[in-house]
């Protein structure tokens, strides 16, 4: 059943649940967050439309940073603002940022420890028709691997707007991955939200098996959950909007409960959030894992709904997979 | 304001000291650069000794000038440098490149206090002079920042990213200075993948160029003063250096670029050194 302390939306399930792309919050996210430090800037590379950077850039002119196409210079002039007092979100797509600047982000932002937000928008299939180019599949796990890089993949926007808020103020460097799609807003503001904490939305005292989910993919996993409750087979689903540092209380708590564990992400499933899971299992309470996401493929042109369905990321699957 | 003779000569003296600091940490670590720290020895005598704002004993200090070292291999003179300076003893330069030291082989801001970045991986340092640079002006701040990098490096693109960025935003209060030694590591630069002609590059991009001999410490910084006076535009001082300057053994010679002088070639070197022997650097001036 639905969690009661992650006061989840009234109308979860209703067909006209209120829908927002993730990158919405990063507009509202940004303009909260500057309202509240003056340090706060932001930096996009000739895509503040799309990435909602403009929504900061109304509000602040004078401290909103036009980068045009140039994202290896977006990463390090962030670093050198944040050497001198700023607090600079840098955002592109994910595909070019972190995925063309990613030595820059090693550099001069994690080895360098500065206090950069990194925020890479338009990632996973759900892009839809921009193609693989464009779909980054891997950030997850580039970003992941950076000592002292801290990692989020908020799950609808208004968590994305706290991820966002919360990012301004703690310490050192952070990646925020975005969704350009409307998916459904599933929270409220009365759900929790705490960097390196994860929030259960379903659970039952032995649910057959464990689903940890993070991003957009989340709300699948809820819709999977009622149907199988519909049918007699009992769930949990920890929703997993930090996936570094993971939090492993959480994990390994719902690990023991459950015995058996699916992972859910719209990324590829080496090396990305589902491996953080199975790396932490595997060394504390092993149990089985199976990693749902992209296998090994790259993306390609479709309508979002549909790409979901060919890459088997939907309610379906996550069903089809805890049934087998 | 033109410095006197004594304060040129101390400068001088400066330089001839950091050099033979290089040498030792040099052949203490085993491994390292040998060409470029010595060449850009009186630049960096000139910069901690006259031109910065800074103070050795209060590293973190708010008002100081940034001084970016982009090319992190050359960092054994900015070690040296730091150290004659009062940033940290003398004697921990010979720590440099070994498990446990602040004097890493690649510079890290993280570790060393007086450091303004991390580099090594060449072609970034612009860019985050261009950031501090933007950012001082926002906030109506007087600090200057100075990025020094190689002249190899401008076959990064990340470089002309930077040289884009600072040129469209005016960034006056921005001088970078590039040390033309004519040298990489597979070869000349010319040959290797053809610079020229980098002033008139920059100049196409809004800046302001000026050319001065990297050894000639008097119009090096006759050359900063002028770029605290140029408005409206970032400077780029090209200061065209001998690799290798102070041992005439190794002067102009690429092989030197990546290696360190063993225990004997050191003693000779030193010896070079002090007997003045470096070659006259005007013909390449």
């Amino acid at each position: 059943m639905i969690q009661p302390t992650a006061h989840l939306a009234d109308n979860l399930f209703a067909k006209d649940i209120e829908k927002k792309p993730t990158r919405d919050g990063f507009g509202t996210g940004t303009v909260a967050a500057g309202k509240k430090d003056k340090n706060v800037v932001v930096l996009c590379a000739d895509l503040k439309e799309s990435t909602r950077a403009e929504w900061f850039e109304k509000e602040f002119p004078d401290r909103f940073v036009e980068i045009g196409v140039a994202e290896q210079n977006l990463a390090t002039v962030g670093s050198g603002m944040a050497a001198v007092g700023k607090v600079p979100f840098v955002a592109s797509y994910a595909a070019f940022s972190p995925g063309r600047n990613y030595e820059q982000i090693r550099t001069t932002i994690a080895l360098n420890q500065q206090h950069v937000i990194v925020c890479g928008m338009h990632a996973g299939v759900s892009v839809g028709p921009d193609g693989a180019t464009h779909q980054m599949l891997e950030d997850i796990g580039l970003m992941r691997m950076l000592p002292g890089m801290t990692v989020l993949v908020p799950g609808d926007a208004l968590e994305a707007h706290k991820a966002v808020v919360a990012a301004a103020t703690h310490n050192g460097p952070v990646y925020i991955r975005f969704g350009r799609t409307a998916s459904p807003v599933f929270s409220t503001e009365e759900t929790p939200f705490e960097i390196g904490k994860a929030v259960l939305l379903w659970d039952h005292a032995k649910p057959r098996v464990a689903i940890m989910s993070t991003g957009t993919l989340s709300y699948q996993a809820l819709l999977a959950a009622k149907a199988l409750a519909a049918e007699g087979t009992e769930v949990s689903v920890l929703h997993v909007p930090t996936v570094k540092p993971l939090d492993t209380e959480a994990v390994l708590a719902l690990a023991k409960r459950a015995g058996r564990i699916i992972t859910v992400e719209e990324h590829q499933t080496m090396g990305g959030f589902g491996s953080a899971i199975a790396e932490c299992v595997s060394e504390h309470y092993p149990v089985p894992v199976h990693r749902m996401g992209v296998q090994d493929l790259f993306g390609q042109s479709g309508d979002p709904d549909e790409l979901m369905q060919h890459y088997g990321l939907s309610a379906t699957h996550i069903v089809e997979a805890v049934r087998s | 304001m033109s410095r006197t003779d004594t304060e040129l000569a101390l400068l001088d003296t400066k330089a001839a000291a950091i050099r033979e600091t290089i040498l030792d940490m040099l052949v203490a670590a085993g491994s390292g650069h040998t060409a470029g720290p010595l060449g850009m020895a009186d630049i960096f005598a000139a910069f901690y000794f006259d031109v910065l704002v800074h103070d050795p004993k209060n590293p973190e200090w708010e008002e100081r000038d940034r001084l970016l070292l982009s090319n992190g291999h050359i960092v054994p003179v900015q070690y040296a440098t730091m150290a004659h300076s009062g940033y940290f003893p003398v004697e921990e330069c010979l720590t440099l490149r070994k498990f446990g030291s602040r004097l890493q082989g690649h510079p890290e801001r993280d570790r060393l206090p007086g450091l303004e970045t991390t580099s090594g991986p060449l072609g970034s340092g612009l860019s985050q002079a261009s950031g501090m640079a933007y950012a001082f002006r926002m906030d109506g701040k007087k600090n200057r920042v100075y990025c020094l990098m190689s002249d190899g490096e401008q076959q990064e693109g990340n470089i002309w990213e930077a040289v884009m960025f600072a040129g469209k935003n005016r960034l006056s209060n921005l001088t970078a200075v590039m040390d033309r030694n004519n040298i990489q590591i597979d070869g000349m630069t010319e040959d290797v993948m053809p610079l020229e002609s980098l002033a008139a590059k920059y100049e196409a991009f809004n800046w302001h160029v000026l050319e001065v001999n990297g050894h000639n410490i008097s119009e090096f910084i006759d050359a900063v003063e002028t770029a605290k006076a140029v408005y409206e535009k970032p400077t780029l001082i090209i200061a065209h250096t001998i690799p290798g300057k102070g041992v005439p053994e190794i002067e102009f010679d690429y092989k030197w670029h990546g290696k360190p002088p063993s225990k004997e070639e050191a003693k000779r070197f030193i010896q070079q050194l002090r007997s003045g022997a470096g070659r006259v650097p005007n013909e390449y001036a």
